[in-house]
């Protein structure tokens, strides 16, 4: 467990010292929602209608943004092969990442929720079953993208592949996500999505740290 | 299956096999659509635009099929670093594509007379259009090394992770949205699909799997002699043969 938390600390640690990356995503994710009132135009209807899903497409994309760096520098640095041979699994070694890029990325996008929500007009209802789905639904996108960033080390043009094979596999967690907001505004409980997408993180917590270091083990042969 | 581990023992099963599946897809292929074209009645509601089905079922069938191939083979690859099983699965995936892509197209043929929309955002149709996607993720991760070992190592994840996802994603979109008919061939109580439509329809679905299998064989046999001009070749250059 110390050995996990060391890893935690040390990503966590130089996200803060390096500073740019998780600022970078938050203005990303707050920059993508602001364009869209310009394109659909500023009835508040409109927005209010479409609010749940542009913050939850945007937060999506956001969140896959740092995820083309989360094993890239440690692989080019000769960090990980540190890692591979350290007495800690990999599978720890990846969830130890996971969880620092959730916090680092998906963390500050929660932080940053309330301010597109009232932005972007989201009905005050649904504002709180938001910001529950997205504390259930980033983690499963920080554990599927791991998946992706392991698949891509030493790859040509890893970022664009990168976004080529997680998006098909993001878009369940998108449908409950936005679902369960949807849901509330329209009246009903949120209870069935809610418990889907944590259901969703349940299977993902244990089966994805395995994929990304089977990933991982290949990427370092 | 360890049996045929063996590229070479393999070459010789695919050398006499790739005639009869070729011969075999011909034949239902032909006996499939006469009976598609010219032997079954128009349907009572959707006449003569019904035939479509021929094609698009079996091709909306054959896309799923392909898609568990290429995961159990990658599977079979990973486990028993099993070589020629790697080379189906990386064999699979263009085929599994091509198959999509029909099946979306001929739909969208049957959805613009039958809904009036060449495409609308149904929950089949958007499960095939993520299949489309996963297969070009699968072809475009095997594709993107240097060392073409080291891709289908990598691909071989993704299809194990994708097959695991591909009931989710299929789950998620049903209860996303529902326009489609709900299945009329498999389910219990036997099809509710009549005789004269269902003889065609099974002739075509066993028509394109014949024709998988041979393109498959024909692909696995040019993957693994593509492989051992590489070999060949790099011997010639480090000089030790």
């Amino acid at each position: 467990m110390n050995r996990f938390l060391a890893i935690v600390r040390r990503d966590l640690r130089l996200a803060l010292r390096q500073g740019s990356d998780s600022m970078m995503v938050v203005m990303f994710f707050v920059l993508t929602c602001i364009l869209f009132p310009f394109g659909v135009g500023p009835e508040p209807n409109i927005l209010a209608r479409i609010a749940p899903g542009v913050i939850w497409v945007a937060a999506l994309l956001a969140s896959m943004l740092s995820l083309e760096r989360l094993f890239l520098t440690d692989y080019e640095d000769g960090a990980l092969e540190l890692l591979a041979t350290a007495p800690l699994p990999l599978e720890f070694v990846a969830m130890a990442k996971i969880v620092a890029h959730w916090l680092t990325t998906g963390l500050p996008l929660l932080i940053a929720t309330p301010l597109l929500a009232i932005l972007l007009n989201l009905h005050p209802d649904g504002f709180w079953v938001l910001v529950a789905a997205l504390l259930l639904g980033t983690p499963t996108l920080s554990l599927i993208g791991a998946i992706g960033a392991a698949l891509i080390l030493g790859a040509r043009r890893g970022g664009v592949l990168l976004s080529l094979l997680v998006l098909p596999l993001y878009i369940p967690v998108l449908i409950f996500g936005v679902g369960a907001v949807d849901a509330v505004i329209g009246g009903f409980p949120a209870n069935t999505h809610l418990l889907i997408l944590a259901g969703m993180l349940v299977v993902a917590l244990p089966l994805a740290p395995f994929a990304a270091a089977a990933a991982l083990r290949q990427a370092l042969e | 299956m360890l049996r045929y581990a063996n590229p070479n023992r393999f070459m010789r099963l695919a050398r006499v096999l790739t005639p009869w599946s070729a011969g075999l897809a011909v034949l239902l292929t032909a006996a499939g659509l006469w009976f598609a074209l010219v032997d079954s009645p128009p349907d009572y509601q959707q006449g003569e635009t019904v035939r479509i089905m021929y094609v698009h079922v079996p091709a909306a069938w054959m896309s799923l099929f392909c898609y568990v191939v290429m995961a159990v083979s990658a599977g079979v690859g990973v486990i028993w670093k099993h070589p020629v099983a790697d080379v189906a699965a990386k064999a699979s995936a263009p085929v599994g594509a091509a198959f999509t892509v029909i099946t979306l197209i001929s739909g969208a043929f049957w959805g613009k007379p039958m809904w009036g929309a060449w495409w609308v955002w149904d929950a089949r149709l958007t499960a095939e259009l993520v299949l489309l996607f996963l297969y070009l993720g699968y072809i475009a991760l095997i594709h993107a090394f240097d060392d073409p070992a080291r891709g289908l190592k990598a691909g071989a994840v993704l299809a194990l992770v994708g097959v695991i996802n591909v009931p989710i994603i299929k789950f998620s979109v049903d209860w996303w949205n529902t326009l489609h008919q709900p299945a009329s061939v498999v389910k219990m109580g036997g099809p509710s699909i009549d005789g004269s439509m269902l003889v065609p329809l099974l002739l075509m679905a066993l028509a394109f799997k014949a024709y998988y299998i041979y393109v498959l064989l024909v692909k696995m046999r040019a993957e693994i002699t593509a492989g051992k001009v590489r070999a060949l070749r790099l011997r010639q250059v480090h000089g030790t043969a």
